[in-house]
């Protein structure tokens, strides 16, 4: 389990499954989050999401957990998640809001 | 130093994993990666734990990353082979570490964790036993880590790279967008700099691009070869994956890594910040 310590000290992804921690100030934040899965709707665990900005450049990459959470801090405005797992891949653009906005994203063999 | 001695595919590091004198390295900031199943044969190593100095804000003096090494059964004559999450950054750390402290055969998996998972793999959970070793570090090769004032004299005169994303680079976001933005520094970026994130660099399975893609970005995005260069990001690890294109794979000379990077220098009281998507005067 990642502490808030060391989420303010590193670059690596936090645990995706844990609970926001209490230092997160949801007035100040913008989490996009949600769960990956596959076409049978199944939870797709260990597969990359990132997190693409309004001109498709590359902002943030986490790997989801064994449940298929992840979870970004962005800030308000139009963005574009990206999965790519061994189940396949997956996009999807979402229009974020300060607070917590919680999407869906489905990846499907090519 | 070129593509071909710095840098594994994840075929040969398949066919090599049982090879005398080769050995695998995982290195992650959230170690349990490399817990929940990692590259068979691969020892871990934990980029805050292992390679940061427990009390003061640097890393592991010269001693320590000796220790470190003869404890983990890594020898000189070692070829190390490290691989990592997050694209390779905290392997591409771990490779610029390797080699201030002077480690001659040091490469780099290309796509690193991500790859071998993408590729369905083999992971073990099995954690090796190597025997302890004597591994001697040399004294620190400063030419590849550059400090703060080197940084600020920098401005306006040598190649200042900032790796960061494009809402990092022009103060709109303080931190990669997997992390909370609440940070102690100011936003912005150094005067002068130019902005190429570091993700320009790889494609999407986290693979290096070509050297001919990697020439075009750098040199469209104003970078001067006859200059010297540094590259920062938040935290110096973002940086070394660019510091390894530049200077492992391109073979620019004088590239050097500002590890304090911007939470150094956003920090710093007095020294000048460019707000914006534009580099800035000096």
């Amino acid at each position: 389990m990642t502490t808030p310590s060391n989420i303010a000290d590193g670059c690596a992804a936090p645990d995706q499954s844990a609970p926001l921690p209490a230092s997160v100030d949801l007035e100040k934040e913008t989490v996009i989050t949600g769960i990956v899965s596959n076409a049978e709707g199944e939870a797709v665990g260990g597969a990359y999401v990132r997190l693409l900005d309004s001109s498709g450049e590359f902002t943030a990459e986490v790997v989801t957990s064994p449940e298929g959470v992840f979870r970004f801090f962005a800030a308000p405005g139009s963005w574009t998640l990206r999965a790519l797992s061994r189940a396949g891949n997956g996009d999807l653009a979402v229009d974020a809001t300060r607070g917590v906005n919680e999407v869906a994203l489905a990846v499907a063999a090519a | 130093m070129s593509r071909d001695s710095a840098l594994v595919s994840a075929d040969w590091a398949e066919k090599n994993l049982d090879t005398p004198g080769v050995v695998f390295v995982e290195v992650d900031e959230d170690t349990t990666a490399y817990d929940g199943g990692h590259i068979p044969g691969a020892v871990k190593l934990d980029w805050k734990q292992d390679l940061q100095d427990p009390v003061r804000r640097d890393f592991v003096n010269q001693e320590q990353f000796s220790a470190l090494l003869s404890e983990k059964g890594i020898s000189n004559d070692d070829v190390v082979v490290l691989y990592g999450g997050n694209n390779n950054w905290f392997a591409a750390y771990a490779y610029w570490y390797f080699k201030l402290y002077g480690h001659e055969q040091v490469k780099l998996i290309d796509g690193g964790r991500k790859k071998w998972e993408l590729d369905a793999r083999t992971y073990t959970k099995d954690v090796p036993s190597r025997a302890k070793t004597t591994y001697v570090a040399k004294e620190p090769d400063l030419s590849i880590r550059a400090f703060r004032d080197e940084v600020v004299q920098a401005i306006g005169v040598k190649n200042l790279v900032d790796v960061r994303s494009p809402d990092e680079f022009a103060g709109r976001l303080l931190a990669p967008a997997h992390l909370p933005q609440e940070q102690s520094q100011r936003g912005g970026h150094i005067p002068t700099a130019i902005s190429v994130p570091w993700s320009k660099a790889a494609n999407e399975d986290g693979t290096f691009k070509s050297d001919e893609e990697l020439k075009k970005i750098y040199g469209d995005a104003g970078l001067d070869g006859s200059k010297d260069t540094i590259a920062y990001c938040r935290i110096g690890e973002r940086s070394s994956h660019t510091w390894f294109v530049l200077r492992e794979l391109l073979g620019q000379e004088n590239v050097k890594n500002y590890d304090g990077s911007w939470t150094e220098y956003g920090s710093l009281i007095g020294v000048p910040i460019a707000l914006g998507d534009e580099p800035g005067k000096a």
